[in-house]
């Protein structure tokens, strides 16, 4: 593809001020705290914090790209509960679904929560006792992760989730872990939290599709202990104009292995963070994304911010995201790896790139390196293209219809991303996926 | 079979002609090679009867057996039987050599109302053409043209026209990159391919390929026309003399 320079980052025209006074008394009403339980201290911490640091206006530095209001707004548009038409991701694989609804855990349309090798509990049944494992991580590497920025909805999300999946796994799953999203109303505003151990040696297949709420505020800590295997692989449905933040936070212990891949295709706002912290020696965290942006389904608008921290030696960390917009449609990357003093060997690689079909779009990009350790290896690259007008037609020269072409040149461009992916039956689920969604549409 | 009558070309973007009236005919089952100095027009000859973006047809008409060929997009002259083996083929990572072709056979069988070849049958077919070719099963797989040699992208572009069996053939500089024995090979895949109902227009700055290839007609280009066209000998002359004489001749 044709390379420009990364783009000049200005300040988003947003309109409007600081935060508006009582806006987090407007949010935090719409929403049923939960009281009591193990989770108890970590809520009413995450609340007091809250509190003190306040909702982010447009002005926050952090929020320079996407404008925070649709998730600081009382209630979100309501969109319908279907979102849309379109076959389950993932069908072809054998695996323990558990079903959300509106971010609340529905029992009788879930798998039985028994898998060998995984001790599964859900956040409310749990937070009916006053002690679980999970009390020493629930908003803890949330916490952690608040430094040196503040994620405030990750906060919120804190205090206010009133379920989630507690996870602990212990062995080699032999299917992996599936949280089905239904949208139970139209207006639903859901809140879920994830608390993830992997322990010693152990490992899991995580996959997360369907329909979120019409906002949604999804948290996931994990802890990965030595060895330890997490394999995250979100899709929500495509074409559903839904406002949505979630937040990856993980810690990864010596030789322990994250892999994360999202893939996105249209919606309204949405903004994905993934906080990483690499503790332990020769750890190893893979963040991808592929996205899919066309303005014409809704005002899309996709961020990534992603802040990878290398605290032990020779950890190798990748981030590749790749985003294909058009009709207006606006990707932001924010991307930060940060090696500390004493990380040795670390090797880091940051990718982001944009293929924009259209004038009409555009990429933010913002990538930082900050190295304290002398002995490192990092690279990071932004490159924003159109269609490579020589590969077109070299396609069509052959005979390759120009939509069919365009496909090859999309699906050519996303490639890097998927090959995150490690579960090749997955990989392929995605890509003819994607190739059918791109097939579809209309000629850009 | 193609029939190019007085064809004036400029590019789109600047004021600058490249084609000036050029007047070209290969009939049906033959060979004719167009040798001509850097710069005097060949490629974007190539290139517009193709259909590539960024040239202007001022003046003038090609068909391709009694079709205008400047009126279709590029996948329906493929589609009519137009195929150009490219000067520099283009590299398109992600996109695996054999789903390209598979995709560029079955859109062409398509376009022309024949049944679509299935995985198994195209497979056959490809490993055996590969075979002849001397590119492995392993550069099938690769990318397009992704870390392929030279030499292979040039044989990769004849396993192509292989593959698609067009009606009309255009090389352009095929034989440039080429070691003595792959000019062999694609020389042999050329010249199994030539019949009564398939022409080749084989552009080439050498003798060497023409004595490998025996055109029936040999043109020669300068400033963007056929200024003297011959039989193979005119190729032999070239190689001895230089384009000097010719262009002097031509006035
Ligand atoms: N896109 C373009 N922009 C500017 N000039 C161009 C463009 N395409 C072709 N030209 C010019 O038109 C002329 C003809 O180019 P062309 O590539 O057709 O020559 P050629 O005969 O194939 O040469 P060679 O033997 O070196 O391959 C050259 O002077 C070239 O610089
Ligand atoms: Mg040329």
């Amino acid at each position: 593809m044709s390379e420009s320079a990364v783009q000049e980052l200005q300040t988003p025209q947003v309109s409007g001020t600081a935060r508006p006074a009582g806006a987090l008394d407007a949010r935090l009403a719409q929403l049923d705290l939960p009281q009591g339980g193990f989770s108890a201290r970590a809520r009413a911490d995450a609340l007091s914090r809250l509190r003190a640091a306040g909702l982010p206006g447009p002005r926050d530095e952090y929020w320079r790209y996407t404008d925070p209001r649709p998730f600081t707004a009382a209630s979100p548009q309501a969109l319908p509960v279907d979102g849309g038409p379109e076959s389950p991701l993932f069908a072809a694989r054998d695996k323990l679904t558990l079903v959300f609804v509106d971010g609340l855990f529905d029992a009788a349309a879930s798998d039985d929560l028994s898998l060998e090798g995984v001790e599964i509990t859900t956040l409310a049944q749990a937070d009916q006792a006053g002690s679980h494992w999970a009390a020493d991580l629930y908003g803890a590497l949330e916490l952690a992760g608040q430094s040196p920025v503040s994620r405030p909805f990750a906060t919120l999300n804190t205090a206010a989730a009133r379920d989630g999946l507690l996870i602990r796994v212990t062995g080699k799953p032999a299917k992996p872990v599936h949280v089905l999203h239904r949208r139970g109303s139209e207006g639903a505003d859901a809140v879920w939290h994830h608390v993830i151990r992997v322990e010693s040696g152990a490992e899991l297949t995580l996959l997360e599709s369907g329909v979120v709420g019409a906002r949604s505020n999804g948290v996931i800590e994990a802890d990965l202990a030595q060895g330890a295997k997490l394999h995250h692989i979100t899709a929500k449905r495509a074409n559903d104009p839904k406002v949505g933040l979630s937040h990856l936070f993980a810690r990864v212990g010596a030789e322990a292995v994250l892999k994360s891949f999202a893939l996105v295709v249209n919606g309204t706002t949405m903004r994905h963070e993934a906080i990483v912290d690499m503790v332990g020696d020769d750890a190893v965290a893979h963040v991808a994304a592929a996205v899919l942006g066309d303005g014409n389904v809704g005002p899309f608008h996709h961020d990534d911010t992603v802040f990878i921290t290398h605290g032990a030696l020779r950890g190798e960390s990748r981030q590749v995201f790749k985003k294909v917009l058009k009709n207006g449609a606006v990707g932001v990357f924010q991307g930060k790896i940060l090696v500390k003093n004493g990380a040795q060997k670390t090797d880091g690689y940051q990718i982001s790139q944009a293929l924009l079909l259209d004038e009409a779009s555009q990429f933010l990009a913002k990538p930082e390196l900050e190295i304290y350790a002398d002995d490192v290896k990092c690279s990071h690259g932004s490159t924003t293209g159109a269609i490579d007008e020589d590969a077109l037609f070299y396609l069509r020269s052959r005979g390759v219809p120009h939509e069919r072409a365009i496909v090859f040149l999309v699906l050519s461009f996303l490639a890097d991303a998927l090959e995150e992916v490690e579960d090749e039956t997955l990989r392929d689920e995605i890509n003819e996926r994607l190739d059918a969604w791109l097939t579809d549409r209309p000629r850009g | 079979m193609l029939k190019i009558n007085n064809l004036h070309v400029k590019l789109e973007e600047e004021d600058k002609q490249i084609l000036k009236g050029l007047t070209l005919e290969v009939p049906a089952g033959e060979v004719h090679a167009i040798m001509g100095p850097n710069g005097s027009g060949k490629s974007t000859l190539s290139y517009v009867l193709s259909g590539r973006d960024g040239y202007e047809v001022t003046e003038g008409s090609a068909t391709l057996e009694g079709a205008s060929l400047l009126d279709m997009e590029p996948e329906e002259r493929a589609a009519a039987g137009l195929f150009l083996a490219f000067q520099y083929p283009v590299e398109i990572p992600g996109v695996g050599n054999m789903t390209f072709l598979r995709t560029a056979v079955n859109a062409q069988r398509k376009a022309r109302g024949e049944a679509e070849l299935t995985a198994g049958e195209f497979l056959k077919v490809v490993r055996a053409k590969a075979a002849d070719l001397q590119i492995s099963p392993d550069m099938l797989k690769r990318p397009v043209n992704v870390g392929f040699s030279g030499g292979e992208k040039k044989r990769n572009e004849i396993l192509q026209m292989a593959m698609l069996e067009p009606r009309m053939c255009i090389m352009d500089e095929t034989d440039s990159g080429l070691d003595v024995d792959a000019m062999r090979l694609v020389s042999d895949g050329v010249n199994a391919l030539r019949s009564p109902d398939r022409s080749f227009l084989v552009i080439t700055h050498y003798q060497r390929l023409l004595s490998h290839i025996q055109p029936d007609v040999v043109h020669i280009m300068a400033n963007g026309r056929i200024i003297k066209s011959g039989g193979p000998d005119l190729a032999l002359e070239v190689e001895e003399n230089g384009y000097g004489d010719l262009l002097a001749e031509a006035g």
